[in-house]
């Protein structure tokens, strides 16, 4: 990946098909998803509580986690600690090598996204498997997803289906279900061939360590029963405490992200299989994975850990829309991506992300954990000011600008001069082509000529005739 | 009953006539309306780029140009009266008197739109019905929850509402992000001009004058003929 977000977004926005992609699926999910919400009783309580819970797990985390941990390996389960991703995946590749595995069937997780899992796999010559359709096709194109839950929202289905005939040796198709018949066909040989499942998980359950995956395909439940070990990497902040808490977590996740009640499977593991079970792995790892959520939860972004990656964020953002997830530069894209990355990743090289927004707040609307994204935003951006160069223009102008406004005779006099110099390149009323830093302006849109008078005199005049 | 008007600086600088059609409409409800000596800009470009140390300075002045007044502060644009209600409550919370003078003028202060139909609404009624396409002003909708009231007012004056595609997606000018970003500012700006134009309305009517500079300057350089106004200055005409 090249450039920053501001060239990125760039050419993104230049792609007409990104945009019948992501235009024609944000809206929809966007009706689903509110549709999906009327169909909750009491939805904002269910939104109220559920945050309310989030919190206090993210509020106790090191405590959760060490029960958590306790009821892991109660059910049989083995638990790691993983610092950073090469830790998480150091860790699994060595559960891989001591089992003698050499195929590894993965479902959806973002977190093996977050590490590079697929790379290090390859690496230590271990072949790996995406089984989430979507996912799946990702890795035939050797592309990157694009969407926290559509990880191909970006390509057309004639796209993919040029991925298939030429890296499955199938015959051209744009017909979805073909094209979904040719996956499932691969696909089924995996699931049989493979020695180690690879998930991530949506939530693990604090109270009875069950870990939770929510699935349309069934490919998560294949995943988590045929082959015979099974790893799980999740994000530290993935707990809830109870089960009744789980209950109102995926009442919202799935209404969410797609509109539906639930989705098509749900499954919950609670470690490996038992004696007298005919199905399910001979071992059980899960691997928690840090990379930096501790230095977030102590940070101004904290609430961020609370997501619960239903995606609706994305949906909703004008911005995301209009650029697609890749301009985002990382695993995570959209509202969230520009808070986590920045948080995972460090900010430095991501302190762009925080700035593309208009702050808009159709984030935090949909959210249903009620994260209020754009406060968080404008945290990163403080910190960025603090940590990061900024353009001199900008930051010269806006101390200029807080001295300025705070004198108000020399804000009149320096508005007066700005009027003047704008008013110069007007014609009929209106400026095509602005100066300094307002030529982004005018780049696109022409610009209102200032008043001759400003309304304060027009006022004082006013007030002056009447008495 | 005696509201002072603060005005914000792009109705000062740029857009006058909305500023006076707010001070007359605001009369016609019986009110005497004041200009609080000294008010320059609430502070929210610097607040909004994260120099939060500028943006403090100038909401100190701002508050020690509105705390000693009285009455209701009526703000003709929802996105500075979010800034005055909401963002200085964070921008002093670590100065405890400030932060009471900021919770003091948050308390007193209304959106336009907000203080109108609170006061019952405007008298008034178009001579010639137009057909109206409404952006709702995120600050104004998502921050201060101000929804409907734009819309009552818009009836009761006897303009007719036209709906428009996605019409609660934010325009793109969202203040320095509309430079900053300018190429995203004005693909969401296409996208809901696209969506107005293809309404059929005749004018364009928001309460945040910001987005409405950016969607007029864009409508201008389409070439499109669509009217845009300040709710103030619709009403104002629909009293005259």
């Amino acid at each position: 990946m090249s450039g920053g977000f501001a060239e990125r977004a760039r050419e993104a926005l230049g792609n007409r098909q990104l945009h019948i992609a992501l235009d024609r699926t944000t809206a929809q999910l966007g009706v689903r998803r509110a549709v999906g919400l009327a169909s909750l009783d009491d939805a904002d309580r269910v939104r109220d509580r559920a945050r309310a819970s989030k919190m206090e797990v993210l509020h106790t985390l090191a405590d959760s986690l060490r029960a958590f941990e306790a009821r892991l390996v109660e059910n049989g389960a083995r638990v790691h600690w993983a610092e950073t991703t090469d830790d998480a995946n150091r860790i699994i590749v060595e559960i891989a090598t001591k089992a003698g595995v050499r195929r590894v069937a993965k479902s959806k997780s973002m977190a093996s996204e977050e590490t590079h899992l697929n790379a290090a796999f390859e690496r230590a010559g271990i072949g790996v498997v995406e089984t989430d359709l979507g996912e799946y096709i990702v890795q035939l194109a050797g592309d990157r997803p694009s969407h926290i839950i559509m990880p191909i929202v970006h390509m057309t289905r004639e796209q993919v289906g040029r991925v298939m005939a030429q890296r499955l040796s199938v015959s051209y198709s744009d017909d979805t279900q073909t094209l979904a018949r040719y996956a499932r066909g691969q696909l089924r040989e995996e699931f049989l061939q493979a020695d180690m499942g690879l998930t991530g998980a949506n939530f693990g359950v604090v109270e009875n360590g069950a870990i939770c995956l929510v699935t349309n395909e069934g490919n998560g439940r294949m995943v988590t029963t045929l082959p015979r070990v099974h790893v799980v990497l999740m994000g530290i902040e993935k707990l809830v405490a109870t089960m009744a808490d789980l209950d109102r977590f995926l009442k919202l996740l799935a209404r969410s992200a797609t509109g539906q009640k639930l989705t098509a499977y749900t499954t919950l593991v609670r470690g490996p299989r038992r004696s007298g079970e005919d199905s399910g792995p001979d071992e059980m790892h899960v691997v928690l994975l840090d990379n930096g959520r501790s230095r977030i939860l102590a940070g101004e972004t904290a609430e961020i850990l609370g997501c619960i990656r239903c995606g609706a964020c994305l949906n909703a953002c004008p911005v995301y829309r209009s650029v697609g997830g890749h301009a985002y530069g990382d695993v995570y894209p959209g509202p969230v991506g520009s808070i986590v990355t920045p948080g995972i990743r460090g900010l430095a090289p991501f302190a762009e992300l925080p700035s593309a927004s208009s702050l808009c707040g159709a984030c935090r609307e949909v959210c249903p954990v009620r994260l209020d994204i754009p406060r968080m935003l404008l945290a990163l951006r403080h910190e960025a000011v603090d940590r990061t160069p900024q353009p001199a223009a900008l930051r010269v102008g806006l101390k200029l600008f807080a001295r300025v406004a705070s004198r108000p005779r020399l804000y009149r006099l320096a508005a007066a001069i700005a009027r003047r110099v704008l008013r110069r390149r007007a014609r009929d009323g209106w400026i095509r082509r602005a100066p300094g830093m307002a030529r982004g302006w005018t780049r696109f849109r022409d610009l209102r000529a200032p008043a001759a008078v400003t309304f304060e005199t027009a006022w004082r005049r006013r007030a002056a005739r009447k008495s | 009953m005696i509201v002072q008007l603060f005005p914000t600086c792009l109705v000062n600088e740029f857009h006058p006539a909305a500023g006076m059609s707010v001070a007359r409409v605001l009369e016609r409800l019986g009110c005497s309306v004041a200009l609080p000596e000294g008010v320059t800009c609430c502070g929210q470009p610097a607040f909004n780029a994260g120099f939060q140390d500028e943006a403090r300075r100038v909401a100190r002045h701002t508050l020690r140009v509105l705390a000693p007044t009285e009455g209701p502060i009526v703000v003709p644009s929802g996105s500075c009266s979010d800034m005055l209600i909401h963002q200085y409550a964070e921008l002093f919370r670590d100065d405890a008197r400030a932060a009471a003078d900021a919770r003091g003028v948050a308390a007193r202060c209304r959106e336009f739109s907000q203080f109108v139909a609170e006061r019952g609404g405007p008298q008034a009624s178009m001579k010639t019905p137009a057909r109206v396409a409404y952006h709702p002003s995120c600050h104004l909708m998502r921050g201060l929850g101000v929804r409907r009231e734009p819309l009552e007012i818009l009836s009761s004056i006897g303009a007719e509402s036209v709906p428009f595609d996605e019409q609660e997606e934010c325009c793109g000018f969202g203040g320095l992000f509309s430079i900053k970003n300018a190429d995203i500012s004005a693909a969401m700006m296409d996208r809901k001009l696209a969506a107005i134009e293809a309404s059929g309305a005749e004018r364009l009517v928001s309460c945040d004058l910001g987005c409405l500079l950016h969607l007029e300057g864009g409508l201008r350089r389409r070439g499109a003929a669509i009217k845009v106004q300040h709710l103030a200055e619709l009403v104002d005409e629909a009293q005259q």
